[in-house]
């Protein structure tokens, strides 16, 4: 019995890696686009990523889940995604590469803005290139300010990953859940948790020393 | 002939004028103060100076050669940056880069301007070796051959601002800007920083110095400016605007300093 539950469990949790992993490589991506549409100079560009940015971290990722797995089928009449469990994984992504790169353009977007306006002149004053000025002098210190914040997103969206599951993608705890129903055992629940503690205990552990490593300097 | 010449340089923001028609020059190795209230235009005289802000209107002339004419055609980013080469500023706030060493402060634009010379591949080792030498020989001048790789946070106020002019130097620029170099001071580090720029002064540089310093003003400049409202009201030797002067709100802003 241990052996099949350690087995579901550790499929469930390849599935949560997964999403965690992919939500992570599309969202900072596009949540730095977002950051810098919100900055943009073209009113009605910040205008509007500002009340996507707005809708989307004012409304719970679930909710975000289910309007965008249903809505195309039920309001459009297509179920874009499919039927069958790809469907329901890709409708999944979306909604959380969507929603976390809401969060992080927020937090990118102090992070650029945080830098003082002295340090790019700084920098202009002495010959350099726009280009320069980026890569040599504003993206450390953007990178310092933002790793705390971010670091405090990637624990959450570790925990989230647990949210797939009103959409029937099956990740770690719909695995544990599912001993309930087929063998009235809890103890697996208890050692999703565990998975849960170990994945988001390592990631503690490496971002205290990504943040510590950065400590050479002060902002 | 005159290092550099200004004329009748123009700024406004909005709909208001900051810079009315100002007009100086300066010699080689001159030493030139500029004074004057709150908000009459010094720091955007000299950040219209090192384009930092476009002039409106006025020309500015490096050795006789003419950089900016704002009424000739629109400069490009690459125009205004090879521009600025001319110049250097060291601003009130010192804006030292935090993540680099006071040494790396200094060197890091030789460094990459060094990627423009066509021998930089060939020769680069010998030419960053060059750099760094030169860095340090420049961060000793200023009284710092022992924070060579001390990181901002750990320098104190003026020792920060030895770096900023360590970093300025490092360039050698033909004329060096200073906003008011030690306003951001406690009192008993602004002697450092002024010592510092007296000892420029000294070796010929050419600087142009914002100050409230009037003692130092007095001590160090070949030349002063009084500026009120965007205008320059008086200049002169010191002895003339800071000891006899002859407008009557030069007389009345100096009042401010007596103690
Ligand atoms: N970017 C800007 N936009 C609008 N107004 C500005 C800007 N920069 C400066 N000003 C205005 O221009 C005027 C001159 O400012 P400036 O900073 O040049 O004065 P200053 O002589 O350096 O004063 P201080 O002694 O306080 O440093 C002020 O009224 C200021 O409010
Ligand atoms: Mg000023």
């Amino acid at each position: 019995m241990f052996l099949t539950v350690v087995k579901a469990l550790s499929l469930g949790f390849m599935k949560s890696l997964e999403i965690f992993g992919l939500t992570l490589l599309g969202a900072i991506p596009l949540g730095l686009l977002i950051s810098l549409a919100s900055m943009s100079r073209f009113k009605p560009l910040s205008g509007l990523t500002k009340i996507i940015v707005w809708i989307v971290r004012g409304t719970p990722l679930m909710l975000q889940l289910l309007i965008i797995y249903y809505g195309p089928g039920i309001m459009l009449g297509n179920n874009w995604w499919g039927t069958g469990s790809s469907g329901r994984f890709i409708a999944a992504m979306v909604a959380f590469i969507l929603n976390y790169a809401c969060y992080f353009s927020e937090i990118f977007r102090g992070g650029i803005e945080g830098v003082p306006k002295g340090q790019r002149e700084a920098g202009q004053v002495l010959g350099m290139t726009n280009t320069q000025i980026f890569f040599r002098v504003t993206l450390m210190q953007v990178i310092k300010r933002i790793v705390p914040p971010m670091g405090n997103e990637i624990i959450t969206l570790v925990k989230d990953t647990s949210l797939v599951r009103v959409i029937a993608v099956y990740e770690v705890m719909w695995e544990g859940q599912s001993f309930i129903k087929s063998s009235g055992i809890i103890w697996p629940l208890f050692f999703t948790g565990v998975y849960y503690l170990v994945f988001s205990g390592v990631l503690t552990v490496l971002l205290s020393k990504l943040e510590k490593k950065l400590d050479y300097f002060k902002v | 002939m005159a290092l550099l010449e200004v004329k009748d340089m123009r700024k406004s923001f909005g709909s208001v004028e900051v810079l009315k028609g100002i007009s100086f020059s300066l010699e080689q190795g001159q030493t030139l103060s500029v004074i004057g209230p709150s908000g009459s235009g010094k720091t955007t005289l000299l950040r219209c100076m090192n384009f930092l802000e476009i002039p409106d209107k006025g020309i500015i002339n490096v050795a006789g050669k003419t950089i900016f004419d704002a009424e000739s055609s629109h400069l490009n980013d690459e125009q205004i940056r090879r521009n600025r080469l001319h110049f250097g500023l060291v601003f009130q706030s010192f804006n030292l880069f935090p993540q680099y060493t006071a040494l790396e402060n200094v060197s890091l634009a030789p460094r990459l301007q060094a990627k423009e010379r066509p021998d930089f591949r060939a020769n680069k080792k010998e030419i960053y070796e060059q750099i760094e030498s030169r860095s340090v020989d420049i961060l000793r001048r200023v009284g710092l051959g022992d924070k060579l790789s001390n990181y901002p946070h750990q320098l104190s106020g003026g020792q920060q601002q030895r770096v900023a002019i360590a970093r300025a130097l490092a360039l050698t620029p033909e004329v060096l800007f200073f906003d008011e170099p030690t306003s951001a001071l406690d009192p008993e580090l602004t002697g450092e920083v002024l010592n510092v720029i007296k000892q420029l002064a000294n070796e010929d540089m050419t600087m142009v110095v914002v100050t409230h310093e009037m003692s130092f003003a007095s001590a160090v400049s070949d030349n002063v400016i009084f500026m009120d409202g965007g205008h320059i009201i008086e200049q002169g030797p010191p002895a003339q605007v800071l000891g006899d002067p002859k407008e009557e709100r030069t007389r009345q802003f100096l009042r401010g300093y007596d103690k």
